[in-house]
């Protein structure tokens, strides 16, 4: 495993630096082996790449760490201490945040309401009453400013109203109102077009700058190379190599990807 | 919004203010020509909705010169007490995406309960009255749980309930299917009108409270650097709301007064338009209607946010039917039914609250209401036939709704790039 440090890391890291440690993470539905002793390691600062044919277990894995389908053995380390993932809370009590390629937003709500859905903010005694919008607001002005987000033209313009690429910033946006140190995203650039995907793309490179640790799912190598540090290959479960993230690499990647060429993998018996 | 604006900020320009707090332009820009163009693509529903009322009264008004005078505009505002009440639990389910289909038995039913147990138990008026809103509550919260925790679609439920209640009702009237009511404290509901001094201390009271908090609003906006509207939009808000109230009050007090059910309608109206705008719950009911998946995911309780709105929708149909049976001053077996549910349903629908929920405003319940209730007192003074009401009241519904798809598919090609 490459433990190269980022420069971006600003957290105390732990004895070898990863924010993230995974071993040995399996995971089996009934038959299928979903996952066989998986590895992956994320640092702070660091955008890791997660590729991987249809069905390689890049969605298993990142259910593990989110909690929404909890591993069946194998070590996670969070911050260099051992860490139990078994529900979404746990996943967000450790600062780990997960944005979903389908995208959860209200369309009928502004973008400050978006937001801060489930956790408004009130101001008075009596809890949930009123609403303190200027709050709100402010906070929400303050969060996409930090996040260079210029592309919203107001806080209370209905999300509805919203391109793709605005809408995708708004669900990164909300990920991190809960200061998160780790946050996956998946397929956050799928169905967008390119002027929006490098809005999504710079967006992530900001999250790098802020010292989180980033995990990304895509299927596009092009979005990988401008975006990530270290691409991490999984083939029908397993670890199929790691590269880092330099186009000239492309090849390779595509090798470890599609399994053509098994000279590098040990996995090529792997089962279904 | 912004793909479209030709002075959006591009991605690339890092100079670019977007929406950069303290911005005194951005304060000018909400103006006048704003509200005109959200009002042509209809996104002002309760101004449109004002518009249809004041072309409904000038026709009845050149139709029947007794249209629009202080006595009959009171009994209209008499008229509309109990079906503006029940809507305006409609409306909140509504905005849920979902409906309810018992609120005229649950009204019916609510009505009886409250005056056999005044009159033939013998119980004061207010603990019968309580019983009746309790009775629509534990009935919400019955429908509500089914409707939840099971998985039923409200609309059979509730299918369930329009027949149940309406069961119900026959059995507590019982053998003779007529109750008069006759406790003062029960027919005062609807029978009471103050006196011109109380009704103009209420309308300067609403408009100062309508100023105070509008200016405070903005003051707050400006202190936290936000965008705020600009002054000719708030004067233009507050004196049409002004004028409004002023012009009601003078026109119930050429008559008997300000009725004391309609202060209860514009009430309740007010209570429960701020329940939705100014609470957590009442953005996770918009919450809810705009996406349920998400709002769950978003860690909203979305089966107690539900039955919580299908208890107070049932309870509000309740009170509705208490007002009614307090104007007729007796309850009997076609209490709560024919066309009252459809109506409760329309009125809202007509003033803009739309069917697939997330969208929509508690004043659709009296606005729509008021709607309703014209046409259906215009034709009644007219002297037309039942048959011409019908027709009529169902060529509003559906111009209206047609109003509404037109205003969305506009919004959407401005909107949308």
């Amino acid at each position: 495993m490459t433990t190269q440090r980022q420069a971006g890391a600003t957290r105390a890291p732990a004895a070898d630096g990863a924010l993230l440690r995974l071993r040995r993470i399996s995971k089996r539905f009934g038959a299928v082996q979903a996952l066989s002793a998986v590895d992956l390691d994320v640092h702070a600062g660091e955008v890791v790449a997660l590729v991987g044919d249809n069905g390689a277990g890049k969605s298993t894995l990142i259910k593990a760490i989110a909690g929404v389908g909890p591993a069946d053995d194998g070590e996670i380390h969070f911050d260099g201490r051992p860490a139990r993932i078994h529900s979404p809370q746990d996943s967000a009590r450790l600062g780990i945040a997960s944005v979903y390629q389908d995208l959860a937003l209200c369309d009928n709500l502004d973008v400050v309401d978006n937001l801060f859905l489930g956790r408004e903010q009130t101001r008075g005694p009596v809890r949930g009453v009123p609403i303190d919008e200027i709050t709100m607001e402010q906070r929400a002005r303050e969060l996409l400013d930090s996040l260079a987000v210029r592309t919203l033209r107001s806080v209370r313009a209905e999300v509805g109203m919203l391109s793709g690429g605005q809408r995708q910033t708004v669900v990164i946006a909300r990920a991190m109102l809960g200061e998160p140190r780790l946050v996956i995203l998946d397929e956050p650039t799928a169905a967008l077009g390119v002027a929006q995907t490098a809005q999504v793309l710079s967006l992530v490179g900001r999250l790098r700058e802020r010292g989180l640790g980033v995990v990304l799912i895509s299927h596009n190598l092009a979005d990988v190379f401008a975006v990530a540090d270290r691409v991490v290959v999984l083939r029908l479960g397993r670890n199929a190599g790691e590269f880092p993230a330099e186009s000239r690499r492309q090849q390779a990647i595509v090798t470890a990807i599609t399994g053509a060429d098994s000279a590098g993998s040990p996995d090529e018996a792997a089962n279904s | 919004m912004s793909a479209s604006a030709p002075g959006a900020a591009a991605p690339d320009t890092p100079d670019a203010v977007a929406s950069g707090p303290g911005s005194g332009l951005a304060a000018e820009r909400v103006s006048l020509r704003d509200a005109a163009r959200r009002l042509a693509e209809g996104e002002l529903g309760s101004l449109r909705v004002l518009l249809v009322l004041v072309v409904i009264w000038a026709i009845f008004t050149i139709a029947n010169d007794r249209f629009l005078t202080a006595v009959n505009l009171t009994n209209l505002a008499l008229q509309i007490a109990a079906v503006g009440t029940i809507s305006i639990g409609v409306v909140l389910v509504l905005l849920l995406g979902e409906i309810d289909l018992s609120v005229g038995a649950v009204s019916g039913l609510a009505g009886a309960v409250t005056a056999t147990l005044s009159v033939k138990s013998g119980l004061g008026a207010w603990p019968a009255i309580v019983a009746g809103l309790a009775a629509g509550a534990a009935i919400g919260l019955l429908q509500g749980t089914f409707a939840t925790r099971l998985g039923i679609p409200s609309f059979v439920v509730t299918l369930a309930g329009l027949l149940g209640w309406q069961g119900a009702l026959l059995a507590v009237l019982g053998s003779e299917g007529t109750v008069n009511i006759t406790d003062p404290a029960i027919t005062n509901l609807a029978g009471t009108f103050f006196s011109d001094v109380v009704g103009w201390l209420v309308a300067a009271g609403c408009i100062v409270t309508i100023a105070l908090a509008t200016f405070g609003r903005r003051r707050r906006r400006l202190a936290a650097e936000l965008e705020v509207e600009g002054a000719a939009v708030i004067g233009l808000r507050i004196g049409a709301a002004a004028a409004g109230i002023l012009a009601a009050v003078a026109i119930v007090n050429a008559d008997r007064g300000l009725p004391l059910a309609l202060a209860i309608l514009v009430g309740l109206v007010v209570l429960v338009e701020g329940l939705v705008t100014r609470t957590t719950f009442g953005k996770h009911v918009f919450a809810v209607g705009g996406n349920a998946e998400a709002a769950r995911r978003a860690g909203i309780n979305v089966a107690r946010v539900r039955t919580i709105v299908f208890v107070l929708c049932s309870t509000l149909a309740a009170f509705g039917g208490i007002l009614a049976a307090s104007r007729l001053l007796a309850v009997n077996q076609s209490s709560g039914s024919g066309d009252l549910l459809l109506l409760a349903i329309a009125g809202p629908v007509i003033a803009g609250v739309s069917l697939f929920g997330g969208r929509g405003s508690v004043w659709g319940a009296l606005l729509g209401a008021l709607v309703i209730g014209s046409i259906s007192n215009g034709m009644d003074l007219l002297a037309l036939e039942s048959s011409v009401k019908f027709m009529v009241t169902g060529g509003v519904l559906l111009a209206a709704v047609a109003l509404d798809a037109v205003g969305r598919q506009r919004r959407q090609a401005h909107g949308r790039l």
